[in-house]
């Protein structure tokens, strides 16, 4: 392998394009206008409900797809006359692709066919990337006769024995069980990090993509409604549309006071706050908005526990209690809001989680609330 | 008892079937021209007697050409019209593919003396030529259809992913595609041949004077001393059919089992 670069340069420089990439069969738009910039050297995915373009976009960039619009370059060079068998990239398909007339071996080396080295150096690459997916010894298996877990690995390795810029990976975790999958979420993150590969996943897993990227871009209806780091992502959605689609936020209707580096809020059973400028990811503007939490960061008070230093205490009674083993999920009716807010809760030995119907009191802190200020419905 | 019925039906049913070929080996071997119980002997002369017949070897030597040559014909056209449909979108494709299935439908002898008319008027002389062409023709639908079943249950992503791993299309095509539909190719190899072999209407028509083996059989019951031979002929393809069937069954099997599929159906 090549001796890799410093990671701050390397994440600096972009590897893949895109330029007002569009796609579109007929009148349908599939993607719109997409602009963005992968950098070198990290995962990233693209998320979304199906339907979004995030596998046209993921086609498209392998060269399975011409882009009806735009432009798409990769490590610099427009792929526009490149065909799919002449780019840098290569692809983990969904339903994993394994040719099932050859061996695992046969399957693995495919891509060496056309290189021009020796028959002991290509048996020798065939072997060092089986051990690296954790297939050592499975070479002479019929590829039909692999399980689903093992069937990824070898379209893992069959990918990335090129050493391809980029390794394409179309939802590839969604054909196996809970268990394989956790596990190979933890696997692709490592074997990403030894490699250096550029890694672009398709999911529309939130929690799959929220484990595993540097970065996500989040799709609907062929456009990216925003690109951040999980964290960013999670705690800062752009929209009511993104912070539903990442995880549970709840909404509660509030009034904009005044802008300003503080906004100034009327919140339906919070009441009147201050929040920073930072925590409105749009324009702030005065009038009809609403305000969301995620909820772990809202905390069910019992009798006798102190108010908190930080954050405030607000009114509400328990509607539904679930229980969860190491957390418990309340509905809390908070006052004056009609819709009941969704809380989870680490359980701790000696606080038994509190019956249906209890009054209670909920902590919370002005700078968990993220406030959107986009028109209703 | 329930199903006592079913059972009778069944039975019934197979000696209606297959009792009319059984006869065929015991009159092939009967010392007798006549075909009717009782037997009168045992002989092997009818089988002697099939390698002298020069016209009917002649006969069944047209047939093999013609037969040989419309089942690689019809499944390299079945092969681009399933690869056609089950991988492009093209303009009136609904269409196009129930005009080529038509034959499938129309009565042989229209077409027949259709082909027969047009061959006239062209100038054409009738030979083994014309018949492959007829043949070709009424196989294709059935070839086409096979292939199509073929075809569809390949995954369009071991292509992609071949390409992906930088092979051409047409390598593709080679180490990837071929392999797999290799089992249907032989099916329909083996149909095309069948039809092609025992097709009477067509052949009649367009074989001039070039017979094929079921033209010849036809005429040659004019002559009863005949009949035996036809008998002893009878029973060589009947035994030929099934030890071709057997090959493709195998053939079928072994291809499922290497592509790691399971066994729906098929022959036996």
């Amino acid at each position: 392998m090549t001796s890799s670069p410093a990671p701050a340069a390397r994440l600096a420089r972009p590897l893949i394009e895109l330029r007002e990439v569009e796609k579109y069969y007929g009148d349908y738009y599939a993607l719109r206008k997409i602009t963005t910039d992968i950098r070198e050297g990290e995962f990233f995915s693209l998320l979304g409900p199906s339907g979004c373009g995030k596998t046209t976009l993921l086609r498209c960039i392998a060269g399975f797809e011409d882009i009806s619009g735009g432009h798409l370059a990769i490590d610099g060079k427009d792929m526009e006359d490149v065909p799919a068998n002449k780019r840098p990239t290569n692809m983990v398909f969904q339903s994993y692709a394994i040719f099932p007339h050859l061996t695992v071996e046969e399957n693995v080396g495919f891509g060496l066919r056309r290189d021009p080295s020796s028959k002991e150096d290509k048996a020798r690459r065939v072997a060092e990337a089986l051990e690296m997916v954790g297939l050592k010894g499975f070479g002479k298996r019929a590829a039909h006769a692999l399980s689903g877990g093992q069937r990824q690995r070898v379209a893992l390795a069959r990918a990335l024995i090129l050493k391809p810029r980029v390794l394409l990976l179309d939802e590839p975790l969604s054909a196996l069980d809970k268990k394989m999958r956790e596990q190979m979420q933890s696997e692709l993150r490592k074997l990403q990090r030894q490699v250096g590969i550029t890694f672009i996943l398709v999911t529309h897993d939130q929690e799959e993509a929220l484990i595993m990227s540097d970065r996500i871009a989040v799709m609907f209806e062929g456009e990216i409604a925003q690109l951040d780091s999980p964290e960013r992502l999670y705690r800062r959605p752009i929209s009511r549309k993104v912070a539903e689609f990442i995880g549970i936020m709840n909404f509660l209707p509030a009034q904009v006071l005044s802008t300003g580096p503080q906004i100034a809020l009327d919140v339906a059973g919070l009441g009147q706050i201050g929040i920073d400028a930072e925590q409105c990811p749009g324009t702030p503007r005065t009038g009809e908005a609403s305000v969301g939490f995620r909820p772990e960061t809202m905390t069910v008070l019992y009798d006798g526990d102190p108010e908190p230093t930080r954050g405030k205490v607000a009114q509400g009674t328990v509607e539904e209690v679930v229980y969860f083993g190491d957390m418990s999920y309340y509905e809390v009716r908070l006052e004056g809001v009609e819709k009941p807010v969704q809380i989870s809760m680490r359980n701790v030995v000696g606080r038994p989680v509190l019956p249906r119907g209890s009054r209670t009191r909920i902590a919370w802190e002005a700078g968990a609330l993220v406030l959107f200020c986009e028109p209703k419905g | 008892m329930r199903g006592r019925g079913f059972q009778i039906y069944a039975i019934c049913y197979l000696i209606f079937l297959y009792a009319p070929i059984a006869l065929l080996p015991i009159f092939a071997f009967n010392n007798s021209t006549v075909i009717s119980f009782p037997l009168s002997g045992f002989t092997t002369q009818w089988f002697s007697q099939l390698w002298t017949d020069t016209s009917l070897l002649l006969a069944v030597k047209h047939s093999l050409i013609v037969a040989v040559s419309v089942s690689i014909l019809a499944t390299c056209f079945g092969v681009f019209a399933a690869r056609a449909t089950t991988r492009y979108a093209f303009p009136m494709k609904q269409g196009l593919m129930g005009m080529i299935m038509l034959p499938l439908v129309l009565p042989d002898i229209i077409i027949a003396v259709s082909l027969l008319v047009v061959l006239m008027q062209m100038g054409a002389s009738l030979s083994i030529l014309t018949v492959i062409l007829g043949h070709t023709l009424i196989a294709t639908p059935f070839t086409i259809a096979i292939l199509n079943s073929a075809f569809q249950s390949l995954d369009k992503s071991l292509e992609e992913a071949a390409i992906d791993l930088g092979e051409t299309p047409a390598s593709t095509f080679r180490l990837i595609i071929l392999p797999l539909v290799m089992p249907g190719i032989i099916s329909s190899l083996l149909i095309a041949f069948s039809i092609s072999l025992d097709e009477y209407i067509i052949a009649a028509f367009l074989s001039g004077t070039e017979a094929t083996l079921p033209v010849y059989i036809f005429a040659q019951f004019r002559f009863p001393n005949k009949v035996p031979v036809i008998m002893a002929l009878g029973t060589i393809l009947v035994c030929l059919s099934i030890a071709l069937l057997t090959i493709a069954e195998y053939f079928r099997r072994r291809g499922i089992a290497k592509a790691g599929g399971k066994d729906t159906g098929g022959f036996l």
